[in-house]
């Protein structure tokens, strides 16, 4: 009662008292409030300065991946036990829409800094030496999963159509809609392989039929599945998920 | 003049990698999580309202753009307690009976912090193991972000599937000390402004 009485004539003698502990709390509480926004991360993420450091950071390492790429390194190898049963479908769409590619009028188009870009049909590609690959696909999402694919040995592709390997970048368009792009260095790679069969099947469409680029050495986004036209460019070209702000080298 | 001294506890180098360092674990603790939300490894996710980043591709760019922050940080306060001699003076000697002993001191509330420029037996452990999880956090970290490239690296953990494990209970692990450190701050707060001022009274 007696503390009461205190607070209650404090409060009458000096109004300037409480509203400066008024003033404290409010701003003891928008302090917390400002913490919470910046663990709930939308906002700051979304302000436009932070996004240019970000992307600007992102750029970095792209730069910084590329010096720490080993062109003879190769991706570990695994036994056909290891094989990931069922092997995941995964898009940016569900199974039931994936692109239906008619294999008969079939013709991968070539486009930039090649000498010969001459289209090339199915039957054509399969008839070039081929490779195999037993290796660990990693998804960006984290999860990964190993498969066999067969193909041929993109750098030999590149070396018979006569592309400029000293262009920067080789960049993709798909059947659904996809496009990526990778350095030359991850091109030449010898694991790199332009792959028509999966598990020793024809590749069925959920795996990307008619064609796929594997790159063991690069996130699973990085590996186009339905290629229609590949262009050998010194432009950036991007890619679906590159413009949305996935980093683009995206190595492994 | 009153009877007590100002004394210098924590130098400038110490306080201003501390204070880089809690920032840059911030970040990488909350985007990793929206990662960790991407493709959960046990049977939960982190709430969202906990992560950084606002979907994958951003908690990516903050997990990728934080960790040099976090890298060239650790650097610099490491290089500086072993080539100092700050360790060896700061966390040594430590056995694990001292440890028990200030630890359970501590859960009854009665561990002494009468001189705050040295650290007891439970902060010693504490602190040491924030920086061995580190430790443990970026080579785990570089084989799940490398596999190839840091393919030896990956060996010791079971290659990229272990280095995911490795990597989240190294985090953790930090991540409890790190809150146990913090309610410590919040029960023994003349010891924070020590962190930003370098200085404590000392009773003379």
């Amino acid at each position: 009662m007696k503390k009461r009485t205190m607070e209650t004539s404090l409060a009458a003698q000096s109004p300037k008292l409480v509203r400066s502990v008024e003033r404290r709390l409010f701003l003891r509480q928008g302090l917390s409030l400002g913490a919470l926004a910046m663990l709930s991360g939308c906002n700051l993420t979304d302000d436009e300065g932070v996004q240019k450091v970000l992307e600007g950071m992102s750029r970095w390492n792209d730069g910084a991946q590329a010096v720490i790429f080993r062109p003879t390194r190769l991706a570990p190898e695994f036994p056909a036990s290891a094989i990931t049963k069922p092997f995941p479908f995964n898009a940016f769409y569900t199974v039931d829409e994936v692109p239906y590619v008619d294999g008969k009028d079939y013709k991968l188009e070539l486009a930039g800094m090649i000498r010969d870009t001459k289209p090339w049909t199915l039957p054509e590609l399969y008839a070039l030496p081929q490779a195999s690959q037993i290796t660990r696909h990693i998804c960006v999402e984290g999860w990964s999963a190993i498969g066999k694919w067969s193909g041929v040995r993109f750098s030999d592709f590149l070396a018979r159509i006569g592309a400029d390997t000293t262009a920067k970048y080789i960049g993709f368009d798909c059947a659904d809609d996809y496009s990526t792009s990778i350095d030359m260095a991850t091109a030449l790679h010898p694991q790199t392989l332009l792959t028509f069969r999966f598990a020793d099947q024809i590749l069925p469409p959920q795996y990307g039929f008619p064609m796929k680029l594997r790159i063991p050495t690069k996130l699973g986004f990085k590996n186009p599945k339905h290629i229609m036209a590949m262009t050998v460019t010194n432009e950036y070209p991007g890619g679906y998920w590159e413009d949305q702000g996935y980093n683009w080298f995206s190595g492994s | 003049m009153d009877d007590t001294r100002w004394v210098s506890i924590h130098p400038l180098i110490v306080r201003i990698t501390h204070w880089i360092n809690a920032l840059a674990i911030l970040m990488m603790v909350t985007s990793g999580w929206r990662i960790y939300n991407a493709s959960p490894l046990f049977p939960f996710r982190i709430p969202n309202e906990l992560t950084l980043g606002g979907w994958l591709a951003g908690a990516l760019q903050w997990h990728f753009a934080a960790m040099w922050l976090l890298v060239l940080n650790g650097l610099v306060y490491v290089t500086y307690g072993i080539v100092s001699g700050h360790f060896r003076r700061k966390f040594f000697p430590l056995t694990p009976s001292a440890v028990l002993r200030d630890v359970k001191e501590a859960l009854r509330g009665k561990l002494a912090h009468d001189d705050l420029s040295m650290y007891n037996a439970a902060q010693r452990a504490a602190y040491l193991t924030i920086i061995l999880c580190l430790v443990v956090l970026v080579p785990s970290g570089l084989v799940i972000w490398k596999p190839v490239q840091f393919y030896e690296i990956g060996l010791l953990m079971g290659d990229y599937e272990g280095a995911r494990y490795v990597h989240f209970g190294a985090m953790t692990l930090m991540v409890f000390i790190a809150l146990v450190h913090i309610v410590m701050v919040i029960l023994v707060p003349r010891t924070f402004p020590t962190m930003i001022t370098g200085r404590a009274r000392r009773a003379t």
